[in-house]
């Protein structure tokens, strides 16, 4: 199976062709916003950090910001800062250069003499850099150079039922073929860690997994939380979830039923062929969906058994649900219905088969819905984190 | 025969109502492309769980092909199983040990 996409200088394969603005905090955010909309094939996000934040906190800023510029759906970056923020322009330029070697162009507002003369200088470079992105040409690559983020968000009892089963059986395919997928959320492996752990590939994969896991653990006990305690919740429970375990299989599901080859941290640059691996993320889906896309993901799944309209800037996000009154509901947010799992119309191996069409479809440029409407939601994780 | 209930793993002993059920209703779910039926022991809400076959009191309840929780009573065929009749497993903590 092959995709359409554009090779990057970097040797990485990317499924879109855009200019990242890129706001290095808070500060910037407006002015990149306004800089995007001057400039047809450029993207933006609401950066609302990169400045007064703890150490590690500034990292995982740090790291969504380079993961983001290298993501291999993006030409090329102008990195837009205030001047004085935390996240001081070097250090921005330093990161996003240890993980590619791509277009980069930088304005610092202060520098510049303010919005109006940043915005004018910011807006050349991006043009500039659209046209050069608009003279590559597609060339056709295997599925092995997938990496595929997995997400659910807004759950409901058909998601652990149909959706995050399809999404697994998606998920083993891409990995037989030789690509990456990444499972996240690890709050919601909370449970079920030594099923996951299980699978690893060997003593220090399996004990990634305890330490992730503990480590968020621990996130909850510091505040004085017990992530145990309260699940599964009450609305839960009269779903029809009884334990714990049986909430986070549910969620684990989306990782099907590979090997576990991988821990990472939070937005890390994750590699290409390496099979199925987990990211540390938190369940909050914007912050989680920018992490594994900032880790190079091309293209995201997420399963929603509400419906959920979360897109991301970078990357496209396939919208599946196993609700079919969801998808009913709100079609103009789903991209995939795998509501035909729950009434024995379809097998989940079937499913995977499709969404996986569905993925490579996305990957050769086939807008998802999310796109259409212009998503770019983006949230970055704390130290004491997101549930 | 309609389907009202699904199972997600061959191995699990526990299937989950795809419809409202009400006691002496036929349920009937596919298992590897075969349908097999069975008889409400009591009312089942959509998405609950109900058992396969008949579970003793300590039995693992598996659903996913995992174990989800372990019986606190015998839960005979049809019956609901929650959280009235299961505890967790707890088996993460254990199998770190």
């Amino acid at each position: 199976m092959t995709f359409y996409g554009y090779r990057r200088p970097d040797g990485r394969v990317g499924v879109r062709n855009k200019v990242l603005i890129l706001p290095a905090s808070v500060c910037a955010s407006d002015t990149t916003r306004i800089i995007s909309q001057q400039v047809e094939g450029s993207v933006t996000f609401n950066n609302q950090q990169g400045c007064s934040q703890v150490a590690p906190d500034q990292q995982f800023t740090m790291d969504v910001m380079a993961g983001y510029a290298a993501n291999p759906n993006i030409y090329g970056t102008v990195v837009v800062s205030l001047g004085c923020e935390n996240c001081q322009m070097d250090l921005v330029v330093a990161a996003i250069r240890e993980r590619t070697n791509k277009p980069l162009e930088q304005v610092i507002i202060q520098e510049a003499g303010g919005t109006l003369k940043a915005v004018e200088k910011a807006v050349r470079y991006a043009k500039k850099m659209v046209a050069d992105a608009s003279m590559l040409q597609k060339e056709e690559f295997p599925i092995s150079e997938l990496i595929v983020g997995t997400e659910c968000g807004g759950s409901d009892p058909t998601s652990g039922l149909a959706a995050n089963p399809a999404i697994g059986a998606m998920s083993d395919l891409v990995v037989e073929a030789g690509g990456t997928s990444i499972l996240s959320e690890t709050p919601e492996c909370i449970g079920a860690e030594h099923i996951l752990a299980r699978r690893a590939k060997n003593k220090q994969v399996h004990d990634r997994v305890y330490e992730v896991t503990e480590r968020f653990e621990n996130h909850f006990h510091g505040v004085g939380e017990d992530v145990r305690a309260g699940n599964p919740s009450p609305g839960n429970k009269a779903g029809g979830i009884t334990t714990l375990e049986e909430k986070s299989l549910g969620c684990i599901h989306k990782g099907g039923h590979s090997t576990l080859n991988n821990v990472y941290d939070y937005a890390k640059q994750v590699q290409a062929h390496e099979g199925l691996v987990l990211m540390d993320t938190p369940g909050n889906d914007p912050s989680s969906v920018a992490a594994m896309v900032a880790g190079g993901a091309q293209v995201v799944v997420f399963s929603s058994g509400r419906g959920s309209p979360v897109g991301s800037p970078i990357a496209p996000v396939v919208k599946i649900t196993g609700n079919k009154l969801t998808y009913a509901n709100m079609e103009d947010n789903i991209d995939f219905n795998a509501a035909p799992i729950i009434y024995g119309e379809k097998t989940i191996d079937e499913m995977g088969q499709e969404l996986l069409q569905m993925v490579v479809e996305t990957a050769s440029g086939k807008q998802t819905k999310a796109e259409a409407l212009g998503f770019t939601e983006t949230a970055i994780a704390r130290m004491c984190n997101f549930v | 025969m309609n389907v009202n209930a699904m199972i997600i793993d061959a191995k699990d002993n526990v299937a989950v109502a795809i419809e409202p059920i009400a006691a002496g209703d036929t349920v009937a779910y596919l298992c590897q492309g075969k349908e097999i039926t069975l008889t409400a022991a009591e009312d089942i809400t959509i998405y609950h769980k109900l058992a396969a076959r008949d579970i003793a009191k300590g039995e693992p309840i598996v659903k996913y092909g995992e174990h989800i929780g372990v019986a606190t009573a015998d839960i005979p065929k049809g019956a609901h199983v929650h959280v009235h009749n299961v505890v967790s497993p707890q088996e993460d903590r254990r199998a770190k040990e």
